[in-house]
């Protein structure tokens, strides 16, 4: 590649070349669906994979170091590199999920894996942003498609009416994001970072009141507390395969912008976010352990799951430090192992062709599927955070970071919600260990196998290797200070 | 008496605050959400030309092309998506949105 001859109005396209790529190749997969028609689905779908694959092959060959264009509104460092990674995993392995559900005759709908791939370009223009603008087309282009992926099992009223819940509160939380944005911009005179940074000395009061409608907009697309009252009824309409990409590759992008404007663009007004983030961080916590006792729908359950968990995450943000963002990187990298691999075990729940989605519905699997029920004991333990499975690590960085950072509040209010939590992951396996089994459950199909065998490994056996991850969320979070 | 900025700011931070309203007050149409979303947009968009202006800054300007051209196609995305919803439930009344609650 010539960085020289690769420009743009003079402006480098080498860094911006993966999101290129990914974007034209949707445009190319997009035309064969059009023309190819409705049986082309299963094609289109695994060429969607293989870009992915290959968009993930281009970020790891670019130029070592910071790579910036566009007059700095778009970033490539480790930090974002270490997410864009991350959220194409997420994207890979849930369009790997869905195989299933795209291969019913009923629903072939090749549209599904170019919104996802538009909606990755999205998130990887987020993880990149390096200016408000570029902030919200990011954000944008992620949640547009994110709302017709909501509503694409077009015939079932329950996943078109998430779609529409999901658009509404999505747009309302645009609107705030950009107020905050246009605020910021008139207080600074400027829209990018770096630029931001320099100019915000002190508590600006135009300022901290753009700051706070920015955060609230983040806090929505992260599902924090009090933001989060879309998420249980999303999760639970949209269709179980498009749950699963919502709960993991938006997150990563979402945390990671999240922790970028926090970071680059605001550290001088860091007291004042710091007690936004901490507040939240407490409440998602909380909220996430106690509201999902009461759950009978396993993916309604996963969904207050993964508001504790963003709080969790969350925590390490509110350190600041480049320990807590590499405790950020740690748990968001370990929470999109699990649950995938949780949502590998909910689409596997099928009685007679009939999704069980309830969690009676996991009642003595181990003498049905012992190895099933192993696997998924071992997610439900990682995700409650019980040594030594992965989740325990991810917990410990963020916890350590929050103590070093002196918010010991932050850190017993953690510890003590994650306890709590811990009740309804044990409470199912309980279920699967002690009680009388309702029957067994359909043959578990190939993919799912592969995305359970490998999200299992990586759970049960992260403590025997930790370091390339460790490491590689070490380099990472030093980029960004 | 001149229009200063403050005047702007004002009406802007007017129609947000009524867009706002607009969607939580809203117990009849989704249309009328889908009207509200338009209005904190345009605050928004206000904002930023007014920002623009008084700074000398063209970037607000262009940030205000790319909310309106971003608005389009929400408001697309948003009708398209209440059209499906509307096939299956014959209603697209907001009290009638009630097949989950939480």
């Amino acid at each position: 590649m010539n960085d020289m001859t690769f420009e743009m109005a003079g402006y480098s396209l080498l860094p911006i070349l993966p999101e290129l790529v990914l974007a034209a190749g949707a445009m190319v997969l997009l035309m064969l669906g059009a023309f190819r028609g409705p049986q082309a689905t299963g094609l289109v779908t695994t060429l969607a994979v293989v870009l992915l694959i290959v968009t993930g092959g281009l970020i790891v060959t670019l130029p070592a170091g910071k790579l910036v264009t566009f007059g700095g509104s778009f970033i490539v460092d480790d930090f974002a590199r270490f997410l864009k990674i991350l959220a194409l995993i997420g994207s890979g392995v849930t369009l790997i999920l869905s195989t299933e559900f795209l291969a019913d005759q009923s629903r072939r709908i090749f549209e599904y894996a170019i919104l996802v791939i538009l909606s990755t370009v999205g998130m990887m223009i987020l993880i990149s942003a390096g200016d408000l603008i570029m902030l919200y087309l990011g954000l944008e282009l992620m949640s547009l498609a994110l709302y017709v992926v909501a509503a694409s099992h077009r015939d079932n009223a329950k996943s078109t009416e998430a779609g529409l819940k999901y658009f509404v509160l999505g747009a309302l939380s645009s609107g705030m994001l950009l107020y905050g944005a246009s605020l910021i911009y008139g207080f600074t005179g400027t829209v990018n970072f770096a630029g931001i940074a320099a100019v915000a000395k002190g508590g600006n009061i135009g300022l901290v009141f753009g700051l706070v409608f920015l955060l609230a907009g983040l806090c929505f697309k992260v599902s924090a507390v009090p933001f989060h009252m879309w998420t249980p009824d999303v999760y639970e309409g949209a269709p179980t395969p498009v749950t699963a990409f919502f709960a993991s590759a938006p997150k990563v992008a979402a945390i990671a912008v999240f922790t970028r404007v926090a970071l680059t663009a605001f550290p001088s007004v860091a007291a004042q976010w710091q007690q936004i983030v901490v507040f939240v961080a407490i409440a998602s916590m909380v909220l996430g352990s106690f509201a999902a006792i009461g759950q009978s729908n396993i993916k309604r359950l996963m969904a207050y799951s993964s508001i504790g968990h963003m709080g969790f995450a969350l925590v390490g943000l509110a350190a600041g430090t480049v320990e807590g963002v590499q405790g950020v990187l740690v748990y968001i990298a370990i929470y999109v192992a699990m649950t995938l691999g949780t949502f590998a075990v909910i689409l596997t729940m099928k009685r007679n062709g009939q999704p069980a989605e309830t969690v009676a519905d996991f009642a003595g699997l181990s003498r049905t599927n012992p190895m099933l029920a192993f696997i998924f004991a071992m997610l439900l333990f990682s995700l409650a955070g019980i040594p030594p499975l992965a989740g325990f690590f991810a917990k410990f960085y963020v916890f350590v970071a929050a103590i070093k950072a002196g918010l010991f509040t932050l850190a017993v209010v953690g510890v003590l919600a994650s306890v709590v939590g811990t009740y309804y992951y044990l409470m199912i396996i309980k279920l699967m260990y002690f009680d009388e089994p309702k029957g067994a459950v359909d043959p578990m199909r190939i993919e799912l196998r592969a995305v359970l065998a490998v999200s299992g490994l990586l759970v049960i056996l992260f403590f025997v290797y930790p370091g390339p991850l460790v490491s590689a969320a070490t380099t990472a979070a030093k980029s960004l200070f | 008496m001149s229009i200063g900025l403050g005047h702007y700011l004002s009406v802007a931070a007017i129609l947000f605050t009524l867009g706002i309203l607009g969607i939580f007050l809203n117990r009849k149409n989704v249309i009328v959400i889908l009207m509200s979303i338009e209005l904190i947009l345009l605050a928004v968009n206000i904002n930023l030309v007014a920002f623009s202006t008084f700074m000398n800054d063209i970037v607000g300007q262009v940030f205000a092309l790319l909310v309106l051209t971003v608005a389009a196609a929400e408001a697309a995305i948003g009708l398209a998506v209440l059209v499906v919803y509307f096939r299956n439930r014959g209603s697209i009344a907001v009290e009638d949105i009630n097949l989950m609650k939480g």
